[in-house]
C-alpha cells in the first residue's frame, strides 16, 4: 500500500504544494485508514498471523511438545505452565490454538489466492469476449453460486482419490493430504464472487478510450488484456479475495468440524471443536475459544474487505 | 411467460441431469462399495462370491452404463434402496423433506421479518448509532460460525439455563406439539441468526438506493410524510432486488440447515445426506442430494417469476434467459 515510486510521490508533494489532492494510491490509503474498524481488523489479524507462526518458538520456550498426550493431565485448569489449561488428551490447549490457526490461516489465504487466480481468468475471459462464452462461464457461475454449497463439498472431501488415476500422491497419502485436499476442494468453488466482480469491471474497462486505442494499433487481445485491462480490475480482485478469505476459513472449519477436513492429530481451529460438542457438560471452555477465534478472524477478514471496497471506490465519501 | 418457463424449465433439466452424473460419478469414487460391506461382514465370502455378487448387482458394469441403468430406472419411480434403513429411499426421504420444509421455511420467515424493519431503520438513518450497531451486528452474523454459534446457543440454553432441549425432536413419551415446539427453537434461532445479517444489509442497501431516487424527492417535496413515502414507494420498489437475494440463497440456508441439522439431531434432509455419506449409504445420499438440488432450483425458477410480476419494468420477453 504504501509502497510508492519516486515520480508519483513527486507528484503527490507537487499537488500538494499547490493545495490539490494526493495520488491516488495515497487517496486510497488516506480513505482506507478513515475506516477506523477496518483499520482495527487489519491490525488484529497482523497480530494473529505473528501469534500463529511464532507457535514453534512458544513450544520451545514453554518446553512443551504441542502434540505429546499426557492422559494424567486432562482438563488441567489454566496454569503458568498451560495459560488455557489442557485439552481432553492433556496437550496445552494454547499451544493447540496457535498451531491450529496456522492451518486455518494457511488454508484461507492460499484458497483465496487460488480462487482469486481462477476467477480472475474466467471474469476476464467472459468480460473480454463477451458473446456465448460470456453467456456460458455466467450461467456456470451463477449455477455454482446457487447450489446448496456444502453437501456438495461433503461429498468432495468423503471421495477417495486414491481410485482416480490422476491425482498427485501427495493429495492422498502424508501428512498434509488432507490440507492440499481442502484448499483444492475450496478452490472449486471460491471463485465465484472474484469472477462476478471482474467481469463486471472488464466490462467497464473495455470500453474505455485507451483500451480500443491499444487494439486499434494492433496490440493482440493477450496483451490488451495484460497490459490494460488487468491492472485497472485489480480494487475488484483485492476487494472480492479479502472477502472471500473469511468465506473460506468458515467453509473450511466446518468441513474440519464435521470430520471431512483436516484431519487430527494436525490441528485447525474446526477439529478442534469436533469433540467439543460431546465435552460442553464437563469443559465448556475447550469449546468456547477455537470458534472465538474463527468468528475474530472471519469479521477482522470481512471488516477489512469493506475497509478496502470503500478506500478503492472512488466514489464513496467518507462520512464517519 | 410460456416461453420463458419453458426455457428456464429445460435449463432447469439439464442441471439437474448433468448434478445427477456428477453426483453419481463421485459416489461411484466413494471408499467402500457395497459388496466390500458385505465382505466386512460375512468372513465366509470368497473373492469369487464377490465377484459374482459384484455382477449380479451390475457393479462391475463401466460407470456410463451403470448410470444409464439408474436413470432408466429412477425415472420409472424407482429410486433404489436405502443400505442402512433397509428401506426404499423415498420412504426415508419424505419426512425428511418436510422436517427440513418447516426448519428452513420458518427461519427463512424469522430472518426476513427481522431483517425488513431493521433493515429500514438502518438505511432511513444513516450513520447514526443505530445503524453502525446494526452494521456490526450484521457482520458478526455473516462471520459467525454456524456450528459454534448452535454450541454456545447449547451450552448458554440448554446446558447453563436448562430451559431449552440441547437437540433431538421431541421428548420421548411426550411428543405433544408443546414439546415438539421447544425441540425447534434453538435449531430454528440457529438458522434464523446466521442468515438475518446478510438479508438486513441488502435490505438497507436496498432502500438507500431508493431513497436517493428523483420520485422519493418528488414526493417528499409535495409534502407526504416521510414514513408514509417509505412505506408506500421506497420498501415497495427496494424488496424486489431483495426478493432475488433471498432466493438465490436458498442453496446458502440449505447448507445453513446441514449444519443446525447435525448440531441439534434434528431428523432433517441435512443430516440425512451427512449420515448417509458417512455410513456409506451411497444412493440414499445422491437421491436426497438430487431432491434438495431439484427444491433449490425450483426456489429460483419461482424468484424469477415472481421479480417479473413484481416489477412492471421487466417483461419476460426482455429478461435474458
Amino acid at each position: 500500500m504504501s509502497a510508492q515510486d519516486p515520480a508519483s510521490q513527486l507528484t503527490a508533494n507537487a499537488a500538494g504544494a499547490i493545495g490539490r489532492s494526493a495520488s491516488p494510491l495515497a487517496l486510497r490509503w488516506r480513505r482506507f485508514l478513515e475506516h477506523r474498524v477496518a483499520v482495527a481488523s487489519g491490525l488484529v489479524l497482523l497480530l494473529l498471523i505473528i501469534a500463529a507462526f511464532s507457535a514453534p518458538l512458544v513450544e520451545i520456550w514453554m518446553g512443551i511438545d504441542a502434540n505429546r498426550p499426557n492422559l494424567l493431565n486432562r482438563f488441567a485448569a489454566p496454569s503458568a505452565r498451560h495459560p488455557l489449561g489442557t485439552d481432553d488428551l492433556g496437550r496445552d490447549f494454547l499451544l493447540r490454538l496457535l498451531y491450529g490457526g496456522q492451518v486455518s490461516l494457511i488454508v484461507g489465504l492460499a484458497a483465496a489466492a487460488a480462487s482469486a487466480v481462477i476467477g480472475t481468468i474466467i471474469g476476464i475471459l467472459a468480460g473480454y469476449y463477451g458473446g456465448w462464452l460470456d453467456a456460458l462461464l455466467m450461467r456456470l457461475t451463477d449455477g455454482v453460486i446457487a447450489l446448496p454449497l456444502l453437501p456438495f463439498l461433503i461429498i468432495l472431501a468423503a471421495v477417495d482419490l486414491a481410485r482416480l488415476p490422476f491425482v498427485p500422491d501427495a493429495w492422498t497419502t502424508g501428512q498434509d493430504a488432507s490440507l492440499y485436499r481442502i484448499v483444492a476442494i475450496v478452490t472449486l468453488f471460491g471463485w465465484t464472487t472474484v469472477a462476478r466482480l471482474v467481469r463486471g469491471a472488464t466490462l467497464s474497462v473495455r470500453q474505455r478510450d485507451y483500451v480500443r486505442a491499444a487494439a486499434a494499433l494492433g496490440a493482440s487481445s493477450g496483451r490488451v488484456i495484460l497490459v490494460h485491462i488487468l491492472p485497472n480490475v485489480a480494487s475488484p480482485i483485492v476487494v472480492a479475495t479479502t472477502l472471500s478469505i473469511g468465506q473460506i476459513i468458515l467453509l473450511e472449519s466446518v468441513l474440519s468440524f464435521l470430520g471431512l477436513g483436516i484431519q487430527p492429530p494436525t490441528p485447525s481451529w474446526g477439529n478442534i471443536l469436533t469433540n467439543a460438542q460431546e465435552l460442553i457438560w464437563t469443559a465448556p471452555h475447550l469449546a468456547i475459544y477455537p470458534g472465538l477465534l474463527i468468528f475474530i478472524t472471519v469479521i477482522a477478514f470481512n471488516f477489512l474487505g469493506d475497509g478496502l471496497q470503500d478506500a478503492m471506490d472512488p466514489r464513496s465519501v467518507v462520512k464517519r | 411467460m410460456g416461453r420463458f418457463l419453458m426455457i428456464r424449465l429445460v435449463q432447469g433439466l439439464a442441471v439437474l441431469a448433468a448434478m445427477s452424473f456428477l453426483i453419481y460419478g463421485l459416489i461411484g469414487l466413494m471408499p467402500g462399495d457395497p459388496i466390500d460391506e458385505m465382505i466386512a461382514a460375512n468372513p465366509h465370502l470368497t473373492s469369487a462370491d464377490a465377484q459374482a455378487l459384484r455382477a449380479r448387482y451390475g457393479l462391475d458394469l463401466p460407470i456410463t452404463e451403470r448410470y444409464w441403468n439408474w436413470v432408466t430406472a429412477a425415472l420409472t419411480g424407482d429410486l433404489g434402496y436405502s443400505r442402512v434403513h433397509s428401506v426404499p429411499v423415498l420412504e426415508v426421504l419424505w419426512p425428511r423433506l418436510v422436517n427440513t420444509l418447516i426448519l428452513v421455511g420458518s427461519s427463512l420467515a424469522f430472518a426476513v421479518l427481522l431483517a425488513i424493519p431493521i433493515g429500514v431503520y438502518a438505511a432511513t438513518h444513516p450513520y447514526s448509532r443505530t445503524d453502525t450497531a446494526v452494521n456490526l451486528l450484521c457482520f458478526a452474523g455473516i462471520s459467525i460460525p454456524p456450528f459454534w454459534l448452535a454450541l454456545m446457543l447449547i451450552i448458554l440454553f440448554a446446558v447453563l439455563l436448562g430451559w431449552l432441549p440441547a437437540g433431538g425432536m421431541l421428548t420421548v413419551g411426550d411428543g405433544s406439539l408443546a414439546d415438539r415446539l421447544r425441540h425447534m427453537v434453538l435449531p430454528v434461532a440457529t438458522l434464523t441468526l446466521v442468515t438475518v445479517g446478510d438479508y438486513t444489509r441488502h435490505v438497507r442497501a436496498a432502500v438507500q438506493e431508493q431513497l436517493r431516487q428523483d420520485y422519493v424527492r418528488t414526493a417528499r417535496a409535495k409534502g407526504l410524510k416521510k414514513s408514509t413515502m417509505v412505506r408506500r414507494h421506497a420498501l415497495p420498489n427496494a424488496l424486489i432486488p431483495v426478493i432475488t437475494v433471498v432466493a438465490l440463497g436458498f442453496g446458502t440456508i440449505f447448507s445453513g440447515a446441514l449444519i443446525t441439522e447435525t448440531m441439534f439431531a434434528y431428523l432433517g434432509t441435512g443430516k440425512l445426506i451427512y449420515d448417509s455419506i458417512i455410513g456409506n449409504d451411497f444412493n440414499m445420499a445422491m437421491v436426497a442430494l438430487l431432491f434438495v438440488t431439484l427444491m433449490v432450483l425450483v426456489g429460483n425458477l419461482l424468484a424469477d417469476v415472481l421479480y417479473v410480476a413484481l416489477d412492471p419494468r421487466i417483461t419476460f420477453s426482455k429478461r435474458s434467459v
